[in-house]
């Protein structure tokens, strides 16, 4: 537990320390955030259809299916949307790192790397953390936006309700609950300081897992098993926690 | 002070031959434990009265002195030994006697329990992380299965050094890349743009030594360079070694349990077990040994 923070410690400071390995980190943001791009956006769509779809059928006992958007846009920005982001993340992208570093632990490439005289920490972790840290809120965005859109479809074609209605209802909702500092709207703050906390799980914890690995490539299979649960559990738990905090801090 | 030491690793002979299968030929050997004890002891005795065997330009690079290491188990314990310049150093032992701590060690991967290692008159045991990263430049460490990285290129595997601590252009850094894969007997032109998965074990070894010595370092640590490789590779990579001895004069530690290849390249060998250097010589006074643990590992 200690040696988890430690490491987090490290890594953080460590993007504000010279050398500066930018080609690895422009990589690992291609890795975790681009070529994430796929699934993230699937899970956004059916994420965010399914729920108009449930909602109206909930909604028409109270004969209120207009009100479809104000509840996708909640659910999305605040709580799916960050949260699934963040699971799909934890299992792509931390358990390659996992096995990744895991495999380099195995195979002496991580003591090369110090025998070379290069700290592996501000090598290969530092970069992972920050792209995590930079690409998850991004994910977060367009998995939020792509949810809506698919509200939006079941709701014009399920439903029957004009588009202009669907999205003025889901501006209402997020101009509802007011706006720090005047324009951003508070579930934005909400919305997208999550995924940087779990930006910062996600690839902490596959780091830690993955320097940490023993026992030869068996031991890479049991990190990689550890990374995935470890980290959406955490973010589970942490999700929680987080929104209680935000919503005594914005109220 | 390096000689008392080389002497006090020697007499750990005497936790040698435990089992009880050697019981035996314990009473037999232990006259000749003592004779090659007092021999040793002589020569301790007279390194500090007359240095004149000691030529002023040997002097001691890496010295291990008295180093004690156990993490569940004790692993190393009063182990000490000194490489003097030029020097080929061979640890040999059973497999799990902790020959590849030693490296470790030296390389300050790890710190002993107990006890110092120096490099080049330098104690390097209560060094920072960060000034422990500047000692290790000075060495070249082959590992056992190469340890390439495999996310890059052969030329990238072996400028990884020079770009990582020298301001060397572009231009110089590809001249000494052929130059060091040229040394290892590789044809650069051909496997400068191939992944290390495509290679050979052989060739993986010897850019695992372009890698190694691309630093120009002083120190060139080999962990068991010739395991798993054919005889005719073993034959290669041996006479390698020797080359970067005999033609940059560094000074080497082998970790091997191949004692063919090592009788051929090693000045002094360190033999490990349980826990002890039981024998610290010159291959010649090995082979002559009449210790039967000595015998029984050469026999086997």
């Amino acid at each position: 537990m200690q040696e988890y923070f430690v490491l987090a410690g490290k890594a953080l400071r460590f993007m504000f320390a010279r050398p500066f390995y930018g080609q690895d980190t422009i990589q690992q943001m291609d890795e975790i955030g681009v070529k994430s791009l796929g699934i993230v956006l699937l899970t956004g769509l059916f994420t965010g259809m399914v729920l108009a779809l449930q909602s109206s059928v909930q909604l028409k006992t109270f004969g209120a299916t207009m009100y479809i958007g104000r509840l996708v846009s909640a659910s999305m920005i605040r709580e799916l949307g960050p949260v699934l982001a963040g699971l799909m993340v934890a299992g792509r992208v931390g358990s390659g790192i996992a096995a990744q570093l895991g495999s380099m632990r195995v195979t002496e490439q991580i003591d090369a790397l110090n025998t070379l005289g290069t700290d592996p920490i501000k090598k290969l972790v530092t970069p992972r953390v920050l792209a995590a840290l930079i690409m998850l809120p991004i994910l977060t965005i367009i998995n939020d936006l792509v949810g809506i859109i698919g509200g939006n479809v079941i709701a014009k074609f399920v439903v029957d309700i004009p588009t202009s209605q669907y999205w003025s209802t889901v501006w209402d909702q997020i101009a509802a609950d007011g706006f720090i500092l005047r324009y951003i709207p508070s579930d934005f703050v909400q919305g997208l300081s999550k995924p940087l906390v779990f930006g910062a799980i996600i690839s902490i914890t596959a780091c830690y897992f993955g320097l940490g690995t023993t026992g030869g490539t068996e031991g890479v299979g049991h990190s990689t098993t550890r990374t995935v649960v470890t980290s959406s559990i955490m973010i589970l738990v942490v999700d929680y926690f987080l929104t209680q905090l935000l919503l005594s801090l914005l109220a | 002070m390096s000689d008392s030491d080389q002497a006090r690793g020697s007499t750990g002979l005497d936790d040698a031959p435990t089992a009880p299968e050697r019981r035996e030929g314990d009473r037999k050997s232990q006259a000749v434990r003592r004779a090659i004890r007092t021999e040793l002891e002589r020569d301790a005795s007279e390194a500090p009265g007359g240095p004149v065997e000691q030529a002023p330009s040997v002097k001691p690079v890496i010295d291990v002195s008295h180093v004690s290491l156990a993490f569940d188990v004790p692993i190393l314990e009063d182990v000490s030994f000194t490489a003097h310049e030029g020097e080929t150093i061979a640890v040999v032992g059973e497999s799990g006697t902790g020959k590849s701590t030693i490296l470790k060690l030296i390389l300050r991967l790890l710190v002993p329990d107990r006890g110092a290692v120096c490099i080049d008159d330098e104690d390097i045991t209560d060094l920072s992380f960060e000034q422990a990263l500047q000692v290790r430049q000075k060495m070249g460490m082959v590992f056992q299965g190469a340890a390439l990285f495999d996310s890059m290129t052969v030329f990238e595997n072996v400028a990884y050094p020079l770009r990582e601590h020298t301001n060397m252009s572009e231009d110089e850094i590809e001249e000494r890349v052929r130059e060091k894969l040229e040394f290892v007997d590789l044809d650069a032109d051909r496997v400068m743009e191939q992944m290390p998965s495509e290679l050979s074990g052989g060739m993986r070894k010897r850019v695992g030594i372009a890698r190694g010595m691309a630093n120009n370092p002083e120190i060139m640590l080999y962990d068991e360079p010739t395991s798993g490789l054919d005889p005719l590779t073993t034959g290669t990579i041996t006479r390698l070694i020797r080359k970067l001895q005999k033609e940059l004069g560094v000074t080497s530690i082998v970790v091997s349990h191949d004692m063919r290849s090592v009788s051929r390249m090693a000045s002094k060998i360190a033999l490990l077990h349980d826990r002890h250097i039981v024998f610290f010589g010159e291959p010649e006074e090995m082979f002559a040994s009449e210790d039967p643990y000595i015998r029984e590992f050469l026999g086997g």
